[in-house]
């Protein structure tokens, strides 16, 4: 563990907040039918559902974490089965770049993943997302959201951000 | 175009380390399409430098993000000039002329580079950008088939190859092509190999920046000194 999480506040009642940008055609597919399975899926995945992995900019999982998020899911078709042909690939590359900064500025880069299934997979998909939120809780909270507190413990998660990425 | 790299986090957080706010300045033009320094970077950087300010301990930090078309044209710098003084500072995310060209535009405001400036190149495969230009003052490129040998030779040889050029590849770095293999070979292809018998002369590094800085002038485009 790093330095600082040493003396961190408590986590006890802490539930990490996890934001999955799932493609439409494969993943947020695979996750309506988690739902239609009754299959248990930790509830604080927060499910944002994009046109395509290739439209994850990587802007939009930064502001994420910057906005909060202990974790982060970018989950699109399986390779050679992208509606868009390539955007998953595309996707694949921004999330190793992301996890690069991440790690650059000390947010450990486990903390963003990114997973591969098709619209049949619905069991695949709540598999994900209870491994996701397991990383996270051994992770503990994001180093961020530790800064955060320790300023202002009573502030969770406020980023000052202006505007929207192009 | 001009090709750039973004400097690490940690230097830019430093660089701006004693300001409260600053505006992060994109470019439109080459260090956009060479993904360093545009609008998308920009951002991108902004959100990044300010966790690394937050789990440093800093607060109160506010950086906020624009992008022009060009900073290399003061024209398009008067717009950030009227929202300078809302900033501390600005980190310029332009190549090394921006940067000089936005702090000569804002004559009180601190300006930090938030890139490394590369060279003059190409994009040469998706996300690959090589050397192709050294912006010598003096081009000789019709003399070597059109590849530049002070640009691409490790060596700057105007007769080479060296003995180092090993199966059409440079001894410094097997990953990078003889440029003089490469002008060999266009030579061949285009029928001018007779260019290569003599000996090329030596060449007038004072066109270079060896001759101190340089400008370029054009008379027809100014007539301000036949304003009355």
């Amino acid at each position: 563990m790093s330095d600082r999480h040493q003396g961190a506040p408590s986590t006890a009642g802490w539930d990490p907040v996890i934001v999955a940008f799932a493609s439409h055609y494969c993943a947020y597919a695979a996750a309506d039918l988690a739902g239609v399975l009754r299959l248990q899926c930790s509830p604080n995945v927060r499910v944002i559902r994009m046109p395509c992995t290739g439209k994850v900019e990587s802007i939009y999982i930064v502001r994420a974490f910057e906005k909060g998020a202990d974790g982060v899911i970018v989950a699109g078709c399986l390779e050679g089965g992208c509606h868009h042909v390539e955007g998953n690939l595309r996707a694949r590359r921004r999330v190793e770049r992301v996890q690069a900064l991440l790690g650059e500025i000390g947010i450990e880069s486990e903390r963003l993943g990114m997973y591969d299934l098709s619209s049949a997979q619905g069991t695949r998909f709540a598999e994900i997302v209870n491994e996701m939120n397991d990383r996270v809780a051994k992770l503990g909270p994001s180093p961020l959201r530790v800064a955060r507190q320790r300023v202002e413990p009573r502030v969770v998660a406020v980023a000052a951000t202006k505007g929207d990425p192009p | 175009m001009i090709v750039a790299e973004r400097k690490p986090v940690s230097e830019i957080r430093d660089l701006i380390a004693p300001h409260d706010r600053v505006l992060f300045l994109g470019c439109g033009t080459c260090v956009t399409v060479c993904m360093a320094g545009g609008a998308r970077e920009v951002s991108l950087m902004a959100a990044v430098v300010r966790m690394a300010a937050e789990l440093g301990g800093r607060t109160g930090l506010v950086i906020e993000e624009a992008t022009v078309e060009r900073q290399c044209e003061i024209l398009f710098l008067d717009p950030i000039a009227e929202q300078a003084a809302g900033y501390d500072a600005i980190c310029s995310f332009g190549c090394g002329a921006g940067v000089q060209h936005v702090a000569a535009r804002l004559p009180q405001t601190p300006v930090h580079p938030g890139l490394d400036t590369q060279f003059l190149g190409v994009l040469e495969g998706d996300g690959v950008w090589a050397e192709r230009c050294a912006g010598c003052g003096s081009c000789r490129l019709a003399e070597f088939s059109g590849l530049c040998p002070i640009a691409r030779c490790a060596k700057r040889l105007l007769n080479g190859p060296c003995g180092g050029s090993q199966v059409g590849r440079c001894e410094i770095d097997p990953a990078l092509p003889c440029a003089w293999q490469l002008i060999y070979e266009r030579a061949r292809a285009v029928g001018a190999l007779d260019r290569l018998q003599g000996v090329a002369e030596v060449q007038e590094w004072g066109k270079a920046l060896d001759g101190g800085p340089r400008r370029v002038v054009r008379g027809d485009q100014s007539i301000a000194d036949l304003r009355r």
